[in-house]
């Protein structure tokens, strides 16, 4: 397969930054996106080393993108794949994408997430430091290493554990927050919120741990939630807004509580 | 060098040594520990339980991870679950069973106290984590649910459906972030380690890139552990995430800390097979799939052709044609034998022409008699996301038909050879999780790298380093103006403009790739003299070319992948020779280790006890100059040693 790949090029944060168009062929349908990227960049580091290619232009260098695991769990992977956070499939990240969804000759744009809470550093590749520091403000259950109690001492329901889960497969990826036309980070924040929420061990700290959560994302530059339901359309592990919904209620007994 | 190796294992009852060391090991008040800084390099389960540990006991940690979060360490990939001897099931598991089929499993080349101890360990984890609110697969009851892995006839893996690592990591993370919170621990994101400092022969700091700014930054500390995972992407196909490399530890080891048995792969029976040149890494499906999945070929190979063809089906095959080879040949554990077995049987198979697909190296992992027996729902609930995963990257529905799957380099269980303390041959150097190579011998079984990792970090790690911490009470704050630190920096400068400098004709890639292409070729799941000697020269001129003709774009100053990798690379050359030197020295079959010279006459490995019961410990002597090997003899005092047998 063939493919005009149009892709976003920006040197730093500061600089402006511009699409730079470049044509990759003979792709096999089983290639993943992201292996379609690195024979992208082999080709553009070749242009590179080739003093021909360089002197008609071609010095672009490769192109910046984060990835790691490629198995769909680090949420490492992030992108705009003509507009479509992760690209044009269901319930998958960006490196779980196969050449086999995309037409052959099809002209591919390939842009960095845009939200206010998630600068771009180079190319592709943006900061998504504000995910960690809303978790660090409250999103764990303080116990220390050691002296618990023995793991089945308390029964837990197992539907409550199952959606516990359901709400913790969240990647931390941010394809929520790059789909919300807000640039809310509601989902995310609420997965987190919501699983720890459905169990007794969360529940000791709770109402300081949804107001700490919520206040940090508020300081941080997040949007307001206007139930879009965007980011659970997009979210790779298909979490659902109700989480939302719980933690809007712990908010508000906590709030009653004070 | 004896003096070097000494294991420090407390003398004494098996079930005691634990115990009598923890008591016998010095500790360090809490007025003191707010003096001592520890720098931990890596965040995956291991990495991430160790920072959060030391934070909470009031020491000043630094933790430094190679991503955007510390979530994002390949610990998070790991997916079936993690074993522990609670016995819940009441299948009559014990401490003992679990050090048991350890050692067995490990082919009877780990240290039984330190193996005794992660198994002694093993419950509190699960409590732990329990307690942080991980949410474990739990019965209708209520209670913890658990399922069986390869090499043990109990249920002892607690797991969240296919996303174990994940979960436990997350549970690491999230303690880690409360002492973040609380500024007991410092993080630093997007930092790659590239060298280790030491002073006066002691670890006292290390240097690193970042890799936004390109800026060379030093951190100096009390002590460093290395929680940097394994090497197994010196083999560039692998399960290993993309970035994941054994990079840290290999400058740890040209520093003058002994490297335990390199050679020591794992390669995983159940991956996705290799698609074709454009393929950049392999994705694993998990082992608890063998608890309900049938591995099998066809008999007749008319059939295999008309596979290879696309002329049938695999469903289409019918029962008495097929060849379930893993419950033929080891009916005790069929489907459920160790890893290193499963692998080298599928080998077998395809190697006797037998392989499924259009490459002819893939076997078939089936659910067909599990569907029936307990319905689509309980095997959706059971392994949902994996079967999704599976369907996403190979377009075929596993509910329809079988999966098809090939082994692949997964785990490394060489690494940093440690002492009882986890403490390197250089003082102040600790290793931890799979960067180290203590508790699985030749083989690891499958559950049991989460609980490792775990063990170390949040159980062993905290109380062995406060051994050496105590000593240091005294000593002042790091001075990273020391010109040790000056030197260690200038050197790492100097390595990558000699990188930028060659500006040669080949990628980065291109000389990782063929360097794996020499690993999995000669120092994969068969190695034999011939082969591994020729590696070694192969390695050798690949290296050489290396450095005369590689191609590094861009500068240092910026954020710059193919830098990244390029160092990654060079240490890859170096380590790739070292583990085919080791293998060659090993001229016996254990675990994941299989010299085709020693093996039985169906096709098992043969171990040679009288010669070989030693962990093979590397030392650096330096460039372009021989190692040393030297021995660390094994003793089996409480089991007896055994040829493995998963038969009967």
């Amino acid at each position: 397969m063939d493919f005009t790949l149009k892709v976003w090029r920006q040197k730093s944060a500061k600089d402006k930054g511009y699409f730079g168009t470049y044509q990759v062929k003979d792709i096999s349908p089983d290639t993943s996106f992201l292996e379609m990227m690195d024979i992208l960049n082999e080709q553009l580091i070749r242009e590179n080393i080739d003093p021909v290619a360089v002197s008609k232009g071609c010095h672009d260098g490769p192109v910046a993108f984060d990835h790691d695991c490629r198995e769909g769990i680090c949420g490492m992977c992030s992108l705009y794949i003509n507009g479509r956070a992760h690209g044009p499939d269901d319930d998958i990240t960006t490196c779980q994408l196969h050449m086999r969804k995309f037409k052959d000759g099809e002209t591919i744009t390939i842009e960095p997430w845009r939200s206010a809470g998630m600068p771009v550093i180079k190319d592709l590749v943006i900061n998504r430091n504000a995910l960690d520091q809303i978790l660090q403000a409250g999103g764990y259950v303080s116990v220390n290493t050691g002296g618990v109690p023995d793991a089945n001492t308390i029964p837990i329901r197992r539907e409550n554990a199952e959606e516990s889960m359901d709400a913790a497969s969240c990647v931390g990826c941010g394809a929520c927050i790059a789909t919300c036309k807000n640039g809310s980070a509601m989902l995310f924040v609420s997965a987190r919120v919501s699983s720890l929420a459905l169990l007794p061990q969360g529940k000791v700290e709770a109402a300081r741990r949804v107001k700490a959560m919520v206040s940090k994302m508020d300081e941080l530059g997040f949007g307001a939630c206007t139930n879009t339901r965007a980011c659970e359309m997009e979210c790779p592990k298909r979490i659902s807004i109700t989480h939302i919904a719980r933690m809007n209620r712990e908010f508000l007994k906590a709030k009653i509580q004070d | 060098m004896s003096e070097k190796l000494n294991s420090k294992i407390p003398e004494g009852p098996l079930s005691e040594k634990w115990t009598k060391h923890k008591s016998q090991i010095r500790v360090v008040s809490p007025a003191n520990k707010r003096k001592l800084e520890v720098i931990v390099v890596g965040t995956g389960l291991g990495g991430a339980s160790a920072a959060a540990a030391l934070g909470e006991l009031g020491y000043n940690v630094k933790v430094f991870c190679i991503s955007d979060s510390p979530r994002r360490a390949h610990s998070i990939a790991a997916q079936g679950g993690i074993n522990a001897a609670k016995n819940y099931p009441n299948d009559n598991d014990s401490i003992y069973r679990l050090f048991y089929d350890t050692i067995k499993g490990g082919d009877y080349r780990a240290r039984e106290g330190n193996v005794y101890r992660l198994a002694e360990v093993s419950n509190e984890i699960i409590d732990q984590c329990v307690a942080q609110g991980v949410p474990f697969a739990r019965e209708y009851g209520g209670l913890l649910d658990n399922r069986s892995f390869g090499g043990s006839q109990v249920s002892r893996t607690f797991y969240a459906r296919g996303q174990t690592g994940q979960q436990l990591l997350l549970g690491a993370y999230a303690a880690l972030n409360r002492q973040i919170h609380l500024g007991n621990v410092k993080s630093y994101n997007r930092r790659e380690m590239l060298d280790l400092v030491l002073i006066d022969g002691e670890a006292k700091g290390i240097i690193v890139r970042n890799l936004e700014t390109g800026e060379i930054e030093r951190h100096g500390a009390h002590a460093v552990v290395i929680a940097t995972g394994g090497y197994g992407n010196v083999f560039f196909l692998s399960t290993n995430a993309m970035n994941s490399n054994g990079s840290s530890a290999w400058q740890c080891y040209k520093k003058g800390a002994i490297f335990g048995n390199p050679s020591f792969a794992q390669i995983h029976p159940t991956c996705i097979p290799v698609h074709g040149e454009q393929q950049s890494k392999l994705t694993l499906m998990s082992e608890s799939l063998r608890n309900d999945g049938r591995i099998w070929v066809p008999k007749k190979k008319e059939d295999v052709e008309k596979l290879r063809t696309k002329k049938i089906l695999a469903s289409q095959i019918p029962e008495e044609d097929r060849d379930y080879y893993l419950e033929r040949r080891y009916p005790a554990f069929g489907n459920l034998v160790p890893r290193d077995v499963a692998s080298r049987a599928a080998k077998e198979r395809c190697d006797a022409g037998y392989g499924v697909n259009d490459t002819g190296l893939a076997v078939f992992l089936d659910f067909k008699s599990a569907i029936e027996r307990l319905g689509k729902k309980v095997i959706e609930e059971r392994y949902g996301n994996l079967f999704q995963m599976y369907e996403k990257i190979t377009d075929v529905n596993p509910y329809q038909e079988p999966m098809m799957i090939y082994p692949a380099i997964h785990y490394t269980m060489g690494g940093l050879w440690v002492d009882y303390n986890l403490e390197t041959t250089i003082p102040s150097l600790f290793s931890i999780g799979e960067a180290n190579f203590s508790d699985h011998g030749g083989n690891r079984l499958g559950a049991s790298a989460l609980m490792q990792g775990l063990a170390d970090g949040y159980f062993i790690l905290p109380y062995t380093i406060g051994d050496t911490l105590a000593k240091k009470i005294q000593v002042p704050k790091t001075d990273v103006n020391h010109p040790a630190f000056a030197q260690a920096e200038k050197e790492v400068k100097e390595k990558i403009t000699k990188l930028f400098a060659i500006k040669g004709k080949e990628t980065v890639d291109y000389y990782q790739k063929k360097l794996g292409h020499i690993m999995w070729d000669n120092v994969g799941m068969a190695r034999n003299e011939k082969g591994l000697k020729e590696a070694i020269e192969q390695i050798k001129v690949l290296k050489e070319e290396f450095w005369k003709n590689v191609y590094v774009p861009g500068t240092n100053e910026e954020f710059n992948q193919e830098l990244e990798k390029a160092i990654r690379t060079a240490d890859n050359l170096e380590l790739g020779e070292l583990m085919a030197k080791d293998a060659l020295n090993r001229f016996e079959s254990c675990g994941g280790h299989f010299r085709e010279e020693m093996q039985t006459e169906d096709g098992e490995t043969k171990r040679d006890d009288k010669n070989f019961m030693y962990v093979s410990c590397w030392e650096y002597t330096g460039e372009s100059k021989e190692p040393v090997m030297h021995k660390e003899h094994l003793n089996y005092e409480f089991v007896q040693i055994a040829t493995r047998n998963y038969k009967d």
